[in-house]
């Protein structure tokens, strides 16, 4: 079950393209106000670009959410899923791994050309494609729950923001850090990888929890 | 444990056996409640002296770290009638949730308001990113969240779930934001500087303190259970016990 709703969810995203170009879009246009906004000096760029990569990419994802579970609840497809064989967290995660297959892993992909943006030397970027690596995914989680939550409401994702940005503070600061501290070796990666492995367990439950409410209103 | 102790703890979630306990106990933890403050602000205004340092401005702590203490022990227990609700689906959990997120949000606001208050004559700044205030403001958004999803999805039972579910992913992940920030400002301030780090205080300046914790818990208790009451006799009007209540009055 799970396979197929993957597969089904790669699908749709593949046959409609900009759906999931529109946040990536987001991300290189806002990674352009930057420079626009701070000034050309390379050296603060360089600074601040693993701050401003990362908070561009929580932005994207929070944009990203909505396709994921709203047409699905309208045309009555996720009551299917919730009803259907299997666990609803499984179909929950496998949503959640398309999603990420689509939004996170272009992000992860567009870093270098976001570090040369920002003027980060190439001996950054494995850093900041390896935080996003690990980070992104837990982005797509959180973000998922918050979808979860505020699908079935009148202005959902005007919400969503609110809901979600504090749950997604410690990723941020973990992995702005585990880029920035070349001294303290791999350490925030690991703890970045903890905090993968505790959402990947934890949050599909309280996706498939919120999706079960949403669908009995 | 005792079998009847027990029982009535269960009959407490009843929403007519809590009205009727909560008539019992209500006035006087009114009662109590105010004797406290008043006995906790007389002696941290009047009496306790002034410090060496603040002079007479670091009486605002007697608000002020109250406050702090009671919002996040408000938004524990706030998930924790949000868990009572998912797990147990004891109905006046979900009424003493949506009661009591405005009173926590209230009280975060204030400890933000006096936190600047009190920063401006000590430290010379409205507002500076540490760790205790950078964590006091995320938990103005959770509780902020909680109350947004609450106001968005209206009254009905799904809406107490979704509440429920967000306010216990949030007190999960309370610990994680909190050493998370914790850890950030480690690291981004040289150790020698600390800026709540503060001498000890003599008894008379925390002796007062703990009075006013005290104060605070129960005034924050009365109000909760006040408003419970009052949510209770909205959501049951139309149970035989509420008519009865309104005709005999």
């Amino acid at each position: 079950m799970f396979i197929n709703v993957l597969n089904r969810e790669l699908r749709i995203a593949a046959r409609s393209p900009g759906e999931w170009l529109q946040p990536l879009c987001f991300l290189l246009i806002v990674m352009t106000l930057f420079p626009l906004g701070i000034g050309p000096s390379p050296g603060l760029l360089a600074t601040l670009a693993p701050a401003l990569i990362w908070i561009t990419a929580l932005m994207a994802v929070l944009l990203s959410v909505d396709r994921l579970f709203r047409d699905d609840f309208e045309d009555g497809t996720l009551e299917q899923l919730v009803l259907s064989s299997g666990p609803v967290w499984l179909n929950s995660l496998a949503k959640v791994c398309a999603h990420w297959l689509f939004t996170g892993l272009p992000i992860v992909c567009l870093s270098p050309f976001l570090c040369i943006m920002m003027n980060l030397s190439s001996q950054w970027m494995p850093k900041v494609a390896l935080s996003l690596l690990l980070g992104t995914p837990i982005l797509s989680l959180l973000a998922a729950l918050g979808g979860a939550l505020t699908v079935g409401l009148r202005q959902g994702s005007a919400l969503l923001p609110v809901i979600i940005m504090p749950l997604m503070i410690p990723v941020l600061i973990l992995a702005t850090q585990a880029i920035a501290s070349p001294a303290s070796g791999d350490a925030y990666f690991l703890w970045l990888g903890a905090l993968l492995s505790f959402s990947l367990t934890f949050l599909p439950l309280a996706i498939a929890a919120s999706l079960k409410v949403a669908v009995s209103r | 444990m005792n079998i009847r102790l027990w029982n009535w703890i269960h009959k407490l979630g009843s929403a007519k056996h809590f009205y009727r306990f909560s008539s019992l106990i209500l006035p006087g933890l009114w009662v109590v409640s105010v004797l406290i403050l008043s006995l906790g602000l007389y002696a941290g205004l009047m009496l306790a002296p002034a410090d060496y340092q603040q002079g007479d401005s670091f009486r605002i702590m007697y608000i002020h770290v109250p406050a702090a203490i009671l919002s996040q022990s408000s938004y524990v227990m706030m998930a924790s009638m949000g868990a009572l609700f998912l797990i147990w689906k004891i109905k006046l959990a979900d009424v003493a949730m949506r009661t009591v997120a405005p009173i926590g949000a209230a009280l975060t606001f204030v400890a933000l308001l006096t936190g600047a208050i009190w920063g401006k004559p000590t430290w010379g700044t409205w507002w500076v990113w540490d760790a205790r205030l950078t964590s006091t403001l995320i938990l103005m958004f959770l509780f902020l969240g909680v109350l947004a999803i609450r106001n968005a999805a209206g009254n009905g039972p799904a809406a107490g779930r979704m509440a429920a579910i967000l306010a216990v992913i949030g007190v999960i992940n309370l610990p994680i934001i909190k050493y998370s920030v914790d850890w950030w400002f480690t690291l981004h301030q040289p150790a020698s500087f600390s800026l709540t780090e503060r001498p000890a205080m003599p008894v008379e300046m925390w002796l007062p303190l703990v009075v006013m914790i005290l104060g605070f818990y129960s005034w924050f208790f009365a109000l909760w259970i006040l408003r419970i009451r009052t949510e209770v006799l909205v959501t049951e009007a139309n149970k035989d016990w509420v008519r009865q209540l309104v005709n005999q009055r």
